[in-house]
């Protein structure tokens, strides 16, 4: 049962059955609860994805005085289902001249890659079903973190390979300049994070979020800087304004995904918002205490409800941020990255450092 | 590229800068809209707004155009085609020798401009408040006087509220030979 284990370990890293055949017995329940939850996870995500456009127009289009779509169904709620079929019933369009494998492969390294990042993150608190604990997340694994920033590292790949594979000089470049811009900011991300873990002394995320439980726990008040570096650097991660340089090329000139037409395209887009859930959903767990919240030891299921309140409110702050600023010029967002985010970065870990050294000495809080 | 340092003096006023961008938009939030949901809504026009012509009637029910063609002289797109005939005593359409037998305004060619109507000298043509006129086929762009004609009512009319003009009611002039 061992070898079962040290493989299962590995394979964690490659499929969520991974993570039930690294538990220790290999229970039924926990294959059909493993199988479940990531239905359930890809079924909401995709949806939630489409409910973040339609909130994005709506949420915009109030910031403008205006309302946003509200002909398709009551509020606009079928806008979404409308651009879905708009999308799957345009022509499928491939250049001639593309590289064909890797021009295929491209949109599905960013789908996946945006799906399988959400997998380690905490929804709720561990509650009992007829007497098995169930966790909310789809794998908890001792690594947490580090599986979901190796996991956005190959989005990396998606974009350098779609503006590659397009065999266009403009979608090239396009691509490239996305990547180092996503490379560089890859760093201040890592580094608001080390803040939260040298306190935590964790890389689980059900251990970050499990030691947020009072107020003054919660790792914004503890950390802001890492905060606020977190916060900047996953929206350029994002690509999303004012650091959408790369995306606004495609409206001005090319930008990576100028080759790509109807669902192939939309594919793209789902890494994006997808991307931004995500995002939103470590910066809740990381620094807003994840799903905790008044009343959560009584009532399991109202974490659950927090968890969605908090990303919600981060999905808010992205679209609030798009209505209000313009875009940020490409050598001065590279600028940014490096010479402000960096630098902002190792001061949060030497502040948490200190931090911590206080708190363990003088037992703090 | 020579620029100094930002003090810390400079970042507060940029931090206030940001804030009050925020603070714009999210008061922009709590503003009503300002969108008229046509067509379930629609904006009342300007008393002298360009929309589809109407041929006017003194208010004992005789039409006002003379068949004289001077809009369709005016008319810069040429939209518009006249054929006047005599009155006679047992079929009399207007007040004095003249009425127009054919009156035609090819929609596609008009482009609301108003000449017609500031040409026409008995104030029979002018424009309306109208601008829902689409239809499917080229032909049936073309109106004649069955379409822009106003109705007759025996009955006095009170101003039409999308017509600001009280010259849709007013009498025939004695010159003219009125009955």
């Amino acid at each position: 049962m061992d070898v079962l284990g040290g493989a299962g370990g590995l394979l964690t890293l490659v499929s969520p059955l991974g993570a039930v055949l690294g538990a220790q017995s290999l229970d039924a329940f926990v294959v059909v609860e493993a199988i479940i939850y990531a239905a359930l996870l890809a079924f909401v995500l995709v949806t939630g994805f489409a409910y973040s456009t339609l909130l994005e127009r709506k949420l915009i289009g109030r910031m403008q005085v205006r309302y946003g779509p509200n002909r398709v169904g009551p509020y606009g709620l079928l806008q979404p289902a409308a651009d879905g079929v708009k999308l799957f019933f345009k022509e499928d369009v491939v250049p001639a001249t593309v590289d064909r494998p890797t021009y295929f492969l491209a949109p599905m390294i960013m789908v996946v890659t945006a799906l399988l990042a959400f997998a380690v993150i905490p929804i709720g608190p561990t509650f009992n079903i007829a007497g098995h604990p169930v966790e909310l997340a789809l794998m908890d694994v001792n690594i947490g973190i580090l599986f979901t920033l190796a996991i956005t590292s190959i989005t990396v790949y998606g974009i350098v390979l779609a503006g590659w594979s397009s065999n266009n000089k403009y979608s090239l470049l396009g691509g490239i300049r996305s990547a180092a811009q996503m490379i560089s900011y890859e760093l201040a991300i890592g580094l608001g994070l080390v803040g939260v873990l040298i306190i935590s002394g964790s890389l689980s995320l059900q251990d970050i979020v499990n030691q947020q439980d009072k107020i003054w726990t919660i790792n914004a008040f503890r950390t802001p800087i890492g905060f606020i570096v977190y916060l900047l650097a996953g929206i350029a991660e994002t690509n999303r304004a004012p650091f959408d340089l790369a995306e606004a090329e495609g409206e001005l000139g090319a930008g990576y995904h100028t080759e790509y037409v109807g669902m192939r395209f939309g594919m793209f887009f789902l890494a994006e918002y997808v991307n931004m859930i995500t995002v939103s959903a470590i910066a809740t767990t990381f620094f807003l205490g994840g799903w905790q919240g008044p009343w959560v030891g009584t009532i399991p299921i109202l974490g659950v409800v927090w968890f969605i309140l908090k990303v919600f409110l981060g999905m808010c702050g992205y679209m609030w941020l798009r209505a209000t600023l313009p875009r940020i010029r490409y050598d001065r967002l590279m600028r940014l990255g490096w010479l402000v985010l960096l630098p902002l970065g190792i001061a949060n870990v030497l502040w948490a450092s200190f931090f911590y050294a206080l708190w363990q000495t003088f037992g703090w809080v | 590229m020579a620029q100094r340092s930002s003090g810390i003096g400079d970042v507060l006023g940029d931090i206030r800068a940001f804030a009050n961008g925020f603070k714009t938009t999210f008061q922009a939030l709590l503003t009503k809209p300002v969108t008229v949901q046509y067509p379930e809504q629609r904006i009342t026009m300007a008393k002298r707004y360009r929309g589809l012509h109407k041929l006017l009637r003194y208010s004992d029910g005789m039409e006002k155009c003379i068949g004289c063609s001077l809009c369709a002289a005016a008319c810069p797109a040429k939209a518009i085609r006249v054929v006047a005939a005599e009155n006679t005593e047992s079929e009399r359409y207007s007040p004095g020798e003249r009425y127009a037998a054919i009156y035609e305004i090819n929609m596609i060619r008009c482009i609301f401009c108003g000449y017609c109507e500031e040409a026409c000298p008995t104030g029979a043509i002018v424009l309306g408040q109208q601008y829902e006129i689409s239809d499917y086929h080229r032909d049936d762009f073309i109106y004649g006087k069955d379409r822009l004609l106003v109705p007759f009512t025996s009955r006095p009319r009170e101003t039409e509220t999308e017509n600001a003009y009280a010259g849709d009611v007013e009498a025939a002039p004695e010159a003219m030979g009125a009955r």
